[in-house]
């Protein structure tokens, strides 16, 4: 696959996106702007308060300086920390926007008049309902749909793709898009969407997150560390007074200090999911789009990891585009190798992929070398609707192949009659799944030909694979039943819906909803439209039609229809990343009590200093060490929040207790040593 | 919420009736026709006159009886109108003081079983432990001036076992074993 | 630990798992309207009180019909109070002198909130009628209004695309029909034959053998025993609650009594799982409930075996008995102290405050995480609900779902209500008793640790709606009486009108199809992520405050310091 502005390759840690995500950190601690993150505005507030008391004692030489300030410098990291995590998932996408950006030369369009006549135009002053004219080396001046003409157009800026693809009038192959070049020919488009409003233009806001609002289960989660932070809050404001009790009635010691309970406070609230929340969603629409995917919002991003059934097209998508012969049946008193070679003659002229596969596998399983039949001696019958047959005369013989119908029409007609042979041999095809051609030569029939659906490979692993994450997938196909039901086994699909309108697709579509399913599927025509809206992620094929494109909520640059299981897994991979990072931050709280709560009452009740477990040096360098820690491990776990936990395909148990493992346990354990360390780092350095 | 004032009102009147005063009432007149002893307090009456309650333990100051609890139970202890705990924590320099002067006045020297130095949580705990009695048994047999064994034999007696066999601890009542010994005397 | 003791622990949880099923069962179908052999009275019932029994309720009416059920009660339990001089049923003569605005408030709401959280001397305050008719009647009526949320939310998980949740009306007099009442009528029976009293008579006035006077308190005690266990409401009919002899005479009485409180919670479990037609369910919220349980018993029984070292110094063998029955023993009070503070019963067999330090802790906990092991009537289902939507939410994302819980979806609507309810209570007790360690310190007795220990054991008990105490705090003050009351208050309605508004933003929700994809929540993985939850979140919370007393007061102990 080529690379487009979408999804090249950039390392995580590019020095440019580096830069810009500094700079952008620092801006970020516009407490206006931090309000919509409730657990690092309180940080920031806390930071503040004890900047303005560190003054205070500096001006009165009361306190201990050192210590709070080093306190306060590691609070505001602490925020520039959370803000720098975001600032890096926006910066990869602004960077890719102003590449993107870099495309959009306003170009001269030759925009035909209401008379006629064709004026020069700039592109900029399009409206929606304008004709134009492109010709070789033209950029497209917007989107549109071709209206008369065909041409071959380069859509690598969009896609990344430099093969060229064909833009005709008529069909679902009219859209085209502003930005990309006409290599050859000449088309009329009439244009679809005003400036400002193009697909480049969503494109670009997309991509830098403009638009970017925050999803169901974001907002959910806000509310809960938020909560959980209102909750520390009133632990550690009411400490005070417990603290002044516990003095009094010790007769010893002194309350904690403020930059102490504000250093417990921004180590007990959740500020590490909290810093990276905003991270992990840009992230997550960052992933899909370097699978060369653009959703239109991360909400669909968010609705594909929760998808219950998804919805297949046959062709394209399970199977390779096209069948393929397997096997030839004779009927009775006809040879392997004569029934063989009539079909290969009869396949000679036939340039379809099937024809194709008759010929070589007559050669591959008889030894049947392809002959170069002349025209002189040969008269080929093309493939026409009317007869659904094809073949050549020659040497005398009547060779024809085709629809089991046909082909005993054919007999008929030539004085003889098919045997009922032929048409069980033809049924018995069918029934496995596969298309039958039969075969005759003048009026005596010889067999049948077995074509087969040939399913992907791989298909059926990533088929279990998506049955094991709980995912039920549907084949969705014009075949008859017979035919999809075989297929469907063959697949291990767990579904399929057989000779399928568009209308099915919606209702099926519906159906599944009702029951309270959600439903993806991928379509490219217009016909597709009403379904794609309908479904919960719908990914259109970027060749397909301007309004499949604008009734899903992804598009598919590459227009790959499998393509649709990777975007499952991103959102799967995007909400586990979230709930992973929420256990880690809660339970990191346990260990970081046992570093400053005994540091805190050691001074009155000097036994609490039983509970300090990991033997800190002293109360200044547990408190100190907790609050480094509690900062470091937000710039420790910003690459995984942008890359996302690693998500192996698999049911919800296995899942949960791996991730329960890692994240709970983990988090619960982790900060012991790290502490630790730090303690040490710090006592070592002098710093305490 | 207003317009269903009157339903709630209803129905507290409604259950007012039902579980305040038809459900007492009637398991009152159970009671006193079922159990009229356990229901009027499981009184004990001698010489014609109430003198306790075999549930509700008293005062026992004398050398001659055994002992009950310390009682934290209104001002003198076992106030049976006043029950209650002593509510001393267990970093109460308090409770280690009567703890002390308890074992003291008990006159005992070494280890005791911690019934007989601790207050009961109602105040009116009716037993101490086979052990503490057994504690007593010299002192009462001496002041008494029964026989060491006479008095070892009605402990025994009115040591109670665990309910079925495993339920609570094994206890005696001090009350009821007064009685006896005074029984005993007469 | 003895044998015996350990003995003990395990046939009381056995009966509870054996009776879990029955009663489930039998609730399960009474709230469903399945059993008809009280119809009559129900219907009665409906047509005095004016409702429509088939009349359904949006979760707001439903939560206004219970706001106004409890305003009522509220003013009538108080009205009762300060009339008790003037009213019958008097014997002891107890006027309006010792029944103050601020006390009769405090117990109004106490009773109204199914705390019962008693600021007064039942037998030194409280006349027969008032016991009766505003105590009693409210130990039935608000325990039977905690059923109804219970059910209430419980058919939210049931439903799909309901608008409505059932009839509070309907589920508050089968919840007392049905359930409460018979089963307390046969309590109140067998209490009394084992010596609970239950008489109107006067104080009898006695002569003891050493002929000082003791004056008996007397009452209709049995008929409030039962309810006051079965309904987890623990307000004693005496101050010494059923460390009483005449409230709980025998070990077998508090066999009985224990049993008592947790079986319609135990019960609740399994109608849970029926309801919502998987039985699985309700039997991993029993799980979790049971390992908190059991571990909270055997520290209290550890630590309450191995005593005092203070008093050990002094010769005491034999672990803590001070505030402990001899007839009950160190075990029995132990189970006893920790299955009172998991429901929201509050009754106690022996003094709390007297505990050892980590003794004391437990029953602190136990109530800090929202008395969600088994907890109270309906009180522990919510509660414990409110958690499995917590734990869901957060761990259930791991698997890469919009997290769900039986089907429903957990969204921000349902986070914002958990959270709101975890706020309001952890407000009202950290806030009211950073305020109390600063006003309210004249009344503690004793010192140290171990009384700010007092103060946050009141608020935690008020607002967890539990009523036991830490007991030798003065609380009949107009400051604790006023500060309780609210605490109470909070504690009872902050939760139960969120957990409502979950119930109907739940059965509005589509019932999710199960697939290999959805979280299981039946399973032990499920029962360690609800138990890490409840532990964790409630330990967060409140650990500097616990740090600060029964912790602080267990280091001191080992020292030997005293106050």
């Amino acid at each position: 696959m080529a690379t487009s502005t979408l999804s090249q390759k950039r390392p995580l840690f590019d020095p440019e996106i580096l830069g810009r995500a500094v700079r952008d950190s620092f801006v970020k601690l516009n407490p206006a702007q931090l309000l919509k993150n409730p657990v690092i505005f309180v940080v920031e507030a806390g930071a503040a308060l004890s900047s303005v008391l560190l003054i205070r004692d500096a001006a009165m030489g009361t306190a201990d300086v050192w210590f709070n300030l080093q306190i306060t410098l590691w609070l505001w990291f602490t925020v520039l920390f959370a803000n720098f995590a975001e600032a890096m998932a926006e910066a990869r996408g602004k960077a890719q926007a102003d590449t993107l950006r870099k495309t959009k030369s306003d170009s001269l369009a030759h925009r035909v008049t209401a008379k006629g006549a064709v004026e020069d135009v700039a592109a900029s002053q399009l409206r929606a309902g304008d004709v134009v004219i492109c010709e070789a080396g033209d950029t497209i001046p917007g989107d549109g749909e071709v209206i008369d003409g065909i041409a071959t157009v380069d859509e690598s800026v969009i896609t990344g793709e430099s093969a060229p693809v064909i833009r005709e009038s008529g069909g679902d192959r009219s859209a085209v898009t502003g930005g990309t070049r006409v290599l050859s020919d000449q088309i009329r488009i009439r244009i679809t969407s005003n400036p400002g409003e193009t697909f480049l233009d969503r494109m670009i806001a997309l991509v830098e997150g403009a638009e970017r609002q925050k999803t169901p289960n974001e907002i959910a989660l806000n509310i809960l560390i938020a909560g959980l932070t209102l909750i520390f809050l009133l632990a550690v404001v009411t400490l005070q007074p417990f603290a002044q009790y516990s003095v009094n009635a010790a007769g010893t010691g002194t309350a904690p200090s403020v930059a102490v309970l504000v250093s417990l406070l921004v180590c007990l609230i959740p500020t590490t999911i909290g810093g990276l929340l905003s991270a992990i969603g840009i992230a997550g629409m960052d992933r899909v789009m370097q699978h060369n995917v653009l959703a239109m919002s991360g909400k669909a991003v968010e609705a594909a990891g929760d998808i219950n059934t998804l919805l297949l097209d046959k062709t394209g998508t399970i199977t390779i585009g096209n069948r393929q012969a397997v096997e030839f049946l004779p009927l009775a008193g006809v040879t392997d190798v004569e029934l063989a070679e009539a079909a290969q003659l009869s396949s000679l002229a036939d340039e379809t992929p099937e024809g194709r596969s008759v010929v070589v596998l007559a050669k591959e399983k008889y030894g049947l070398r392809g002959r170069e039949l002349a025209q002189h001696e040969a008269t080929f019958v093309p493939f026409s609707a009317y007869t659904r047959m094809s073949g050549v005369d020659w040497n005398g013989g009547r060779l024809r192949k085709g629809a089991t119908a046909s082909i005993e029409q054919f007999v008929k007609e030539e004085g003889g009659s098919a045997p009922d042979q032929l048409r069980e041999l033809a049924e018995g095809i069918s029934r496995q799944g596969g298309t039958p051609l039969a075969v005759a030569n003048g009026k005596r029939a010889l067999g049948v030909i077995h074509l087969k659906d040939v399913v992907k490979g791989g298909m059926k692993e990533r088929l279990a694979e998506l049955r094991r994450m709980g995912i039920s997938t549907v084949m969705i196909t014009g075949d008859n039943p017979l035919t999809a039901a075989a297929i469907a086994a063959e697949a291990g699909v767990d579904n399929f819906l057989a000779q399928a309108s568009p209308a099915d697709k919606l209702n099926y579509i519906k159906r599944e909803q009702a029951e309270g399913r959600l439903v993806a599927m991928t379509g490219d025509g217009t016909n597709d439209a009403p379904a794609l809206a309908q479904a919960d992620v719908g990914l259109a094929m970027n060749t397909g039609t301007m309004a499949a494109k604008e009734a899903g909520n992804m598009v598919d640059l590459d227009s790959n229809p499998t393509k649709l299981i990777e975007v499952v897994a991103i959102g799967k991979q995007l909400l586990i990343t979230r709930g992973a990072l929420t256990t880690f931050s809660i339970a990191n709280d346990v260990a970081k009590y046992f570093a400053i709560l005994p540091a805190m009452f050691m001074a009155i009740y000097p036994a609490m200093g039983q509970l300090n477990v990991m033997g800190l040096h002293n109360p200044k360098s547990a408190v100190l060490s907790a609050v480094i820690f509690n900062a470091l491990i937000i710039i420790v776990l910003v690459p995984l929040a942008l890359r996302g936990v690693k998500y192996r395909p698999d049911g919800a148990e296995a899942l949960l207790r791996r991730n329960l493992l890692v994240y709970g346990l983990g988090g619960l354990i982790v900060p012991f040593p790290g502490i630790w360390l730090l303690d040490r780092l710090v006592y070592a350095m002098g710093l305490v | 919420m207003w317009t269903q004032m009157m339903p709630a009102l209803r129905m507290t009147l409604l259950l007012t009736v039902l579980t305040g005063l038809i459900y007492p009432g009637a398991v009152t007149a159970l009671c006193q026709a079922l159990f009229p002893a356990q229901a009027n307090g499981s009184l004990i009456v001698r010489n014609g006159k109430v003198i306790g309650s075999a549930l509700i333990g008293q005062n026992f100051a004398g050398e001659g009886y055994f002992h009950p609890r310390p009682s934290a139970a209104g001002a003198d202890g076992y106030d049976a109108a006043a029950s209650g705990g002593s509510n001393l924590g267990p970093t109460s320099r308090k409770l280690m003081e009567r703890v002390k002067q308890a074992k003291v006045a008990e006159g005992i020297e070494g280890p005791v079983p911690a019934d007989l130095l601790t207050a009961s949580g109602s105040g009116l705990d009716p037993h101490i432990s086979p052990e503490s009695a057994e504690l007593q048994i010299a002192r009462v047999a001496k002041a008494r001036g029964m026989s060491f064994q006479a008095v070892a034999a009605l402990v025994r007696q009115y040591t109670e076992d665990r309910d079925l066999g495993f339920l609570g601890e094994a206890r005696v009542n001090v009350l009821l074993l007064n009685l006896a010994l005074d029984e005993v005397r007469q | 630990m003895t044998s015996n003791g350990v003995l003990q622990v395990v046939v009381f949880f056995l009966l509870i798992v054996l009776a879990a099923r029955p009663f489930g069962v039998y609730m399960a179908r009474v709230f469903s309207g399945e059993f008809a052999f009280l119809r009559a009275m129900e219907r009665f019932f409906y047509r005095v009180v004016g409702v429509d029994a088939n009349q359904e309720q949006h979760w707001t009416q439903y939560a206004g019909s219970l706001l106004s059920f409890s305003f009522v009660s509220f003013l009538f339990t108080y009205l009762l109070q300060r009339l008790q001089g003037v009213l019958p049923l008097n014997p002891a003569g107890f006027g309006t002198e010792v029944m103050t605005p601020e006390l009769a408030f405090n117990t109004a709401v106490s009773f109204v909130t199914n705390t019962n959280w008693q600021a007064y001397g039942g037998e030194s305050t409280m006349s027969y009628l008032v016991q009766m008719a505003a105590l009693t009647v409210q130990n039935f009526a608000s325990a039977a209004a905690g059923l109804a949320v219970a059910i209430a939310l419980t058919r939210g998980f049931a439903r799909q695309q309901a608008s409505s949740i059932g009839n509070f009306w309907v589920d508050l007099t089968r919840g007392v029909l049905y359930v409460l009442l018979p089963l307390s009528v046969v309590g109140a029976l067998f209490f009394c034959s084992q010596g609970v009293i239950q008489n109107l008579s006067a104080y009898t006035q006695v002569t003891t053998v050493e002929g000082r006077t003791q004056v008996i308190a007397q009452g209709p005690v049995a008929s409030q025993e039962a309810i006051k266990m079965l309904g987890t409401n623990g307000g004693g009919f005496f101050n010494a609650n059923s460390s009483h002899p005449f409230e709980n005479p025998t070990p077998l009485t508090n066999l009985v009594q224990m049993l008592m409180i947790f079986v319609i919670p135990a019960g609740l479990t399994y109608t849970f799982g029926r309801m919502t037609g998987d039985q699985r369910q309700g039997w991993a919220i029993f799980s979790a409930m049971a390992v908190l349980f059991l571990a909270g018993v055997f520290v209290v029984y550890g630590m309450e075996q191995a005593g005092n070292p203070e008093l050990a110094r002094l010769g005491v063998v034999g672990g803590n008995m001070e505030g402990k029955e001899v007839r009950f023993g160190i075990a029995a009070t132990a189970l006893f102290a920790t299955i009172t503070t998991a429901a929201s019963c509050g009754a106690v067999n022996g003094m709390h405050d007297s505990l050892t330090p980590l003794g004391g802790l437990v029953p602190l906990f136990n109530m800090q995480t929202g008395e969600v092991i088994f907890g109270g009537v309906g009180a522990g289902l919510y509660g414990v609900l409110l958690f499995a939507v917590l734990a869901v939410f957060i761990a259930g994302l791991m698997v890469g779902r919009t997290p769900e819980y039986l089907g429903k979806k957990i969204e921000g609507k349902e986070v914002k209500m958990a959270m709101l309810a975890m706020i309001a209570t952890a407000a009202a007790i950290l806030l009211f008793t950073a305020a109390g360690s600063v006003v309210g310190t004249g009344t503690l007795n004793n010192a140290g640790p171990h009384g700010f220990a007092e103060i946050l054991y009141a608020y935690t008990s008020a607002a967890a709606n539990n009523g036991s105490a830490f007991a030798g705090i003065g609380v009949n003050t107009p400051w604790y009486n006023v500060t309780l009351g609210i605490a109470m208050l909070v504690g009872r309605f902050f939760i139960i009108i969120p957990m409502l508004a979950v119930a109907g933003s739940l059965a509005a929700k589509k019932k999710l199809p199960v697939t290999t994809g959805t979280l299981p929540t039946h399973g032990p993985l499920f029962v360690t992520l609800l138990v890490g939850t409840i532990v964790i979140v409630g330990a967060l919370t409140f650990f500097p405050a616990l740090s600060l007393s029964p912790i602080a007061e267990h280091f001191l102990l080992l020292e030997g310091r005293l106050f």
